[in-house]
């Protein structure tokens, strides 16, 4: 692809919809606040912005790459369409039932999370299929006749179908969509053996019901956006980047929503991973706030950790199991309800409780001056002096602090015999709090200690509170990228096209097909190069060729990467060894005598993403002068000390100051405590660190 | 201790209990039972070099708490100190060594580091088939229950003992899945050893003595301060459940000391003549795990915090069941104790525990294999297969209970499509079971029915492994008792509770698996609340007429809402 062609990324977050316009080296972005109504109206308005500021005209842009968590706040806030789930006749609490197990077994007042579909919207139908696909009981059209009319009479907008054991064959799925297709117009159907073809009834339910749920929301979004881009003269093609960090076609995420489900996110985990490939960073920990929720990935050698399923909306100290499971090839990341627009209470216990539920961007925190009055996160960041009234998103709004401190006293210092700016400081330490505890969780989860890890910060809330959470995470470095406000949106500029055709079968090796195999490689060889080659034109395309294979009886599989040629001319005793192999690396041992088998046959295209450039270490150069000073309140202390005001714009490389100090930019503020110092890095990244313990204040 | 700083030593104590996370997590994903690998019954554990347990896995079977931390040191004390060197790993089935049946296979393995003994690592995994009867009730000593593995070397420096497997794989009927998990228990541990090794050499130790120390100090001292804040006291606690062919009494007496809280099984039934018999240490597991829940539910498992709840039971007595007493099922009595110690642990600590549930989890396994004397068709063939499911938990103080969802077992459910595909086996049926849940002012959780039969030409023997068909959970404060269980086959013909039962190709076994007791009187619960039940299914409309009184409008006008799919 040439260099100076125009592209842009769009991310859509429940409080900011951000655009970035990039062409060769030069890149422009812009911060409007989402319209939930008609999401693609802040999408023209920043488009509008950036076209002009690049002065180009919307028909140049030759590519809109395109991120959101409408799908995610959708199944969070369950502000999904009425849907209904139609299963197998005895299996109606399959998505009610989950695994039967508590995911916090100490606890003697659990609560376990509510199924995204009541049992009255769940409907049965006599039809089965055995566990080879073989029909038991044949579908009656009668029935689903019947049915189709009491799912008119309840007037459901959107049907979700998982029969047992279509993943192996979808003939009573697809039978019902011809029918309902015929006898209820307009609804929206998904079929289980579509979106999510994978064994075990309880995930693949869960995640058909949940694409169900979201896809009348999205679908009629997407076209709308497509109409109005079309109207505008924007004739390129439009991707989708989806949850595992590589991007799609608008019709199929259309079709697939659920696959949207923490794409923006994803967007951010792919941009932090770029970040720390140009700085040379393993350990990286990315937090991404933004206006509704704070996102945690971790990012090992500079690639973001991968899954296969994501849990959304864990309810319980994000406890792994609280959630609902959506099994979808995602990057793998903890969001809670964190985000500048988090709004705070008083619970019974006369304890401070942060969100989830946010003021979003309508009527947004009570600062905004828009109708709202309850305290969220910004107002507190507002008393705490971390946010410039007058320079809130460019000068864009101008905060009302009034408001602010109102809101604060009569959500919660009255309540709790406190002042405004009292309350203020347990808000904010309430919210850093959660968020540090889902790190450790995540963390813990993954056996990883976080001690030497470096944060990136990006989201427009992230700087505000980085520096907090590094304190509580015990982290002692922080890099703060420059356009960190719209993250996701440069990440989705940086994620590779990429297509990952699979198919299950199963080839035990015993019984091996050597020319069946090799025509099984050549067609998803074939179908995944077509995709990449219809988003990336003419540019190089790497293929990389995968089994998953198993010993006959396992239920898990572990992936063995092949060479083409291993791919072209298959062996079985070379797949053989290089199972053994992998496992022994895994596990230790491999197992004599076990007969291994291949599940599933994987090619995965992609076009190479451009080397980072690595970042050189920067000398320190002078102390900056400040332009300012302002009163800002210290959590850890407990007290207000006067900080230096600077503007990120006149950061030299290598120049430096020292905490406390606020440093100033369009799209966020970056907090600096009283025991820190930044840093400019050539390519404009702020590097804060924490000086050596019984230095402070002697730096600079 | 004083030579590594604090913050060292938290950061170490949280990696140790990662480090069991991901040991377990290792088991499921190369494990070949479903029992491991879906449902998720086993453990994992991390030990210092005298055996103590510094660390378990947070994984669905508290059966396997106590056991875990008393199992190393048997290890040690057999193989004998001499006798261990890098490269062993260690193995054995023993009912009263290891986990309470032949079925849970426990493999040890030292850790060495720098030539140097440094711990242990031990797992424990449920597998599906141990020869014998087969995993059932109706053993008359353990004899009869499968191959009895004493503790002895799997591996010796490297080399797996070929003879041993030989013998294994003669004895059982599943040999492919058991050998696999034997590996996979093998496998996890070496895991659990390369993680360990790591974080070592990170914080340059030569040994654990340091952070063991500091691991069990700290533990000792958090729970003790937990017992010191209990009212002083003493308090008894009873249950009568089905047993195999005659009831049991199970009876408890509780009494909080200053520094430490003793359980006494005093009084409890004798030994059974069939396999529903429990060892000691597996009665300390679910009486530890009830107590810890009520009174200590956040401090991590280790050989100190378990220490101060001492659990004690006379010999002989079904709780305290000595070799040669058949065991397998240990688990159908085993589950109740919970609710025994809280019916004790209620008169001293009232507006904690929850009322009675469904207690033991509702397992049964099936031997499938082609029809006798007829055509069996073409792929017909022979398989074990075991599920795990749950019945309703008891209501809480202020909480409806849980539907169809294990307690005090933690395992998972296997999943129907997995189930399928390991034999000819068709679940017909499992959902939730409405009206099963003991009303109250907080409802009892519903339990379930299952259906289940054969591929067509095939039979099986069902081994049943069921209470509470003429002992129903008892309700709390005035809560009624939940649903009991039933069973008969789908002609109509009466199944027991327990025991090994054929079922002719053609049949189906028709389960309901009990609900939770209520807590509270059952017309003091909130009208919305029974609007929403009877919504949900979850009640039918004669019960929310005749039990908690909804008026017959109502119970219309709702009907309509929820035909409408209107939320609730």
């Amino acid at each position: 692809m040439p260099r100076d062609i125009v592209r842009a990324g769009v991310d859509i977050g429940g409080t900011f919809t951000d655009v970035v316009l990039e062409r060769g080296d030069s890149r422009v972005s812009a911060k409007v606040l989402t319209t939930h109504a008609a999401p693609e109206d802040a999408i023209m308005e920043g488009l509008r912005k950036v076209c002009t500021r690049l002065a180009i005209d919307p028909g140049e842009i030759r590519q809109i790459i395109h991120g959101t968590t409408l799908a995610t706040n959708a199944l969070i806030e369950r502000r999904g369409a009425k849907t209904a789930l139609v299963t197998t006749q005895g299996f109606r609490d399959v998505i009610e039932m989950r695994t039967e197990s508590r995911f916090e077994q100490y606890d003697l007042n659990l609560v376990l999370p509510e199924p995204l579909l009541p049992r009255n919207r769940r409907y049965t139908v006599a039809e089965r299929l055995d566990a080879r696909g073989k029909v038991l009981v044949p579908l009656e059209r009668a029935e689903i006749v019947d049915l189709a009319a009491e799912l008119r009479d309840a007037a459901y907008e959107s049907v979700a179908i998982g029969f047992l054991h279509s993943y192996v064959n979808g003939v009573h799925e697809q039978r019902v969509r011809e029918v309902f297709a015929e006898h209820l117009p307009g609804v929206m159907l998904s079929l289980s053996s579509e979106v999510s073809p994978q064994m075990r009834e309880y995930e693949r339910f869960n995640t058909t019901v949940a694409n169900a749920y979201i896809k009348p929301l999205m679908k009629t979004y997407l076209d709308r956006l497509a109409g109005r881009l079309q109207a505008a003269g924007v004739a390129c093609p439009i991707l989708l980047m989806h949850s595992g960090g590589g991007l799609i076609l608008l019709e199929s995420a259309a079709e697939f929503p659920v696959r949207l489900v923490e794409s923006g996110p994803a967007g951010g985990a792919v941009f932090a991973a770029d970040i720390a490939a140009r700085h040379g960073l393993d350990k990286v920990l990315s937090f991404d706030m933004g206006g509704t929720t704070a996102k945690i990935c971790l990012i090992r050698d500079q690639t973001p950790k991968t899954g296969r399923v994501f849990e959304v909306a864990r309810s319980y100290r994000f406890k792994k199991g609280s959630g609902m499971s959506i099994s979808i090839p995602v990057i793998d990341m903890v969001e809670i309800g964190a985000g500048g627009g988090s709004i705070a209470h008083v619970d019974g216990m006369n304890q401070i409780r942060v969100g989830p539920e946010s003021a979003g961007s309508d009527p947004g925190p009570a600062c905004y001056g828009r109708g709202g009055n309850r305290p969220a996160v910004t107002d507190a960041d507002l008393l705490l002096g971390r946010l410039d009234p007058d320079g809130f998103a460019g000068g864009s709004i101008t905060l009302d602090r009034g408001a602010s401190v109102s809101a604060m006293q009569n959500g919660l210092g009255d309540r709790l015999g406190m002042g405004a700016a009292e309350a203020a400081w347990g808000l904010s330490e309430v919210v850093d709090e959660n968020m540090a505890n889902a790190a450790r969780v995540h963390a813990v989860e993954n056996g990883e200690d976080l001690s030497d890890y470096t944060m990136i910060a990006f989201g427009g809330a992230a700087p505000l509170h980085a520096a907090r959470l590094c304190e509580k995470l015990g982290i002692d470095r922080c890099l703060v990228p420059r356009g960190a406000g719209v993250g996701s949106a440069i990440g989705f500029l940086r994620a590779p096209f990429s297509f990952e055709a699979n198919r299950s079968l199963f080839m035990k090796l015993s019984a091996f097909d050597s020319a069946r195999a090799a025509a099984f490689f050549e067609g998803l060889e074939d179908e995944a190069t077509r995709f990449v080659r219809s988003c990336a034109g003419d540019a190089e395309i790497l293929i990389e060729h995968r089994v998953y294979m198993r010993y006959s009886g396992q239920g898990w599989e572990i992936p063995v990467r092949l060479t083409p040629g291993q791919a072209r001319v298959p062996d079985a005793s070379v797949y053989l060894k290089l199972f053994e192999d992998g496992y022994a690396r895994l596990f230790g041992r491999s197992v004599q005598g076990a007969e291994a088998e291949i599940a599933v046959w994987s090619v995965n295209a992609f076009t190479r993403t451009a080397a980072a450039q690595p970042e050189a270490a920067v000398a320190l150069a002078s102390a900056l002068e400040t332009e300012g000073m302002r009163p800002l309140f210290d959590p850890a202390a407990g007290r207000v000390r006067d900080a230096g005001i600077h503007a990120r714009n006149r950061f030299g490389t290598g120049e430096h100051v020292s905490g406390p100090a606020v440093i100033t930019e369009e799209e966020t503020t970056i907090v600096l405590p009283v025991d820190g110092y930044a840093v400019a890095l050539a390519d404009g990244c702020i590097d804060m660190r924490k000086f050596p313990a019984g230095t402070e204040g002697k730096h600079g | 201790m004083a030579d590594i700083p604090r913050v060292a030593c938290q950061v170490m104590w949280n990696r140790l209990l990662s480090v069991v996370e991901e040991q377990a997590r290792a088991l499921v994903r190369t494990a070949f039972s479903t029992s491991v690998r879906e449902a998720g019954d086993l453990s994992a554990g991390v030990y210092d070099a005298e055996g103590r347990m510094l660390a378990q896995a947070v994984t669905g079977t508290p059966g396997h708490v106590n056991a875990m931390a008393d199992a190393v040191p048997h290890f040690i004390r057999r193989i004998g100190r001499d006798n261990i060197f890098d490269g062993d790993v260690y193995i054995t089935n023993d009912p009263w060594e290891g986990t309470g049946h032949l079925h849970d296979f426990t493999v040890v393995t030292p850790s060495f580091h720098a030539g140097a003994c440094v711990g242990f690592f031990a797992c424990t995994a449920h597998v599906v088939d141990i020869g014998g009867r087969g995993f059932g009730a109706d053993a008359n000593s353990v004899y009869e229950e499968g191959l009895y593995v004493p503790i002895m070397k799997f591996a010796d420096r490297g080399t797996i003992d070929a003879t041993l497997v030989r013998i294994i794989l003669a004895n059982v009927r599943e040999p492919d899945l058991l050998i696999g998990d034997i590996h996979a228990l093998a496998s996890c541990n070496e895991i659990g050893h390369r993680r360990l090794v790591g974080m070592m050499r990170e914080f340059g130790l030569a040994d654990l003595a340091g952070i063991a120390e500091f691991i069990l100090t700290h533990s000792r001292s958090a729970t003790l301060d937990r017992i010191a804040a209990l009212p002083r006291g003493e308090s008894t606690g009873a249950m009568r459940i089905d047993g195999y062919s005659r009831p049991i009494d199970l009876r408890v007496r509780l009494s909080v000391a200053e520094d430490h809280v003793l359980c006494d099984f005093a009084g409890t039934s004798g030994v059974d003549e069939k396999g529903i018999n429990v060892p000691l240490v597996y009665t300390k597991a679910y009486a530890c795990y009830a107590l810890k829940c009520a009174i200590a539910p956040e401090i991590p498992n280790n050989a100190a915090s378990l220490a101060p709840f001492r659990i004690v039971a006379p010999e002989n007595s079904i709780v305290n069941a000595v070799h040669p007493a058949p065991v397998a099922l240990r688990h159908v009595i085993g589950h109740m104790i919970p609710d025994t110690v809280f019916d004790a642990l209620d008169k001293i600590l009232p507006d904690t525990v929850p009322a009675e549930g469904a207690g033991s989890l509702c397992n049964f396994q099936l031997s499938l294999r082609p029809r006798s004397g007829g055509r069996a068709g073409e792929d017909a063939g022979r398989a074990e297969v075991l599920m795990f499911n749950s019945g309703g938990s008891g209501a809480r103080p202020a909480l409806d209970g849980m539907n169809a969802t294990a307690f005090p077992s933690g395992v998972m459910t296997m999943p129907v499509e997995a189930t399928e595909q390991v034999g000819p086996v068709i679940v017909w049926r499992k959902e939730l079971r409405p009206d099963s849940g003991g009303a109250g002012v907080f409802r009892g959780g519903l339990g379930q029915f299952i259906d289940v039969g054969a591929r067509e030409g095939h039979e099986f023997d069902i081994q049943a492994m069921f209470d509470r068909v003429d002992h129903p959970a008892r309700g709390r404060r005035g809560g009624q008792p939940g649903a009991s269980t039933t069973i008969a086959r789908s002609d109509g013909v009466p199944m027991r509770g327990k025991g090994k039962q054929f079922v002719p190709d053609g049949h189906r076994v028709i389960m309901g698996f009990p609900g939770g007791a209520g807590y509270g009187e059952a017309r003091d619960r909130e009208p919305e609340r029974v609007r929403r039940d009877l919504a949900l299914g979850y009640i039918t409309a004669d019960a929310a007429r005749t039990v908690y009184g909804l008026a017959e409008d109502d119970i219309a006008a709702t009907l309509a809402r929820a035909r409408k799919g209107e939320i609730f």
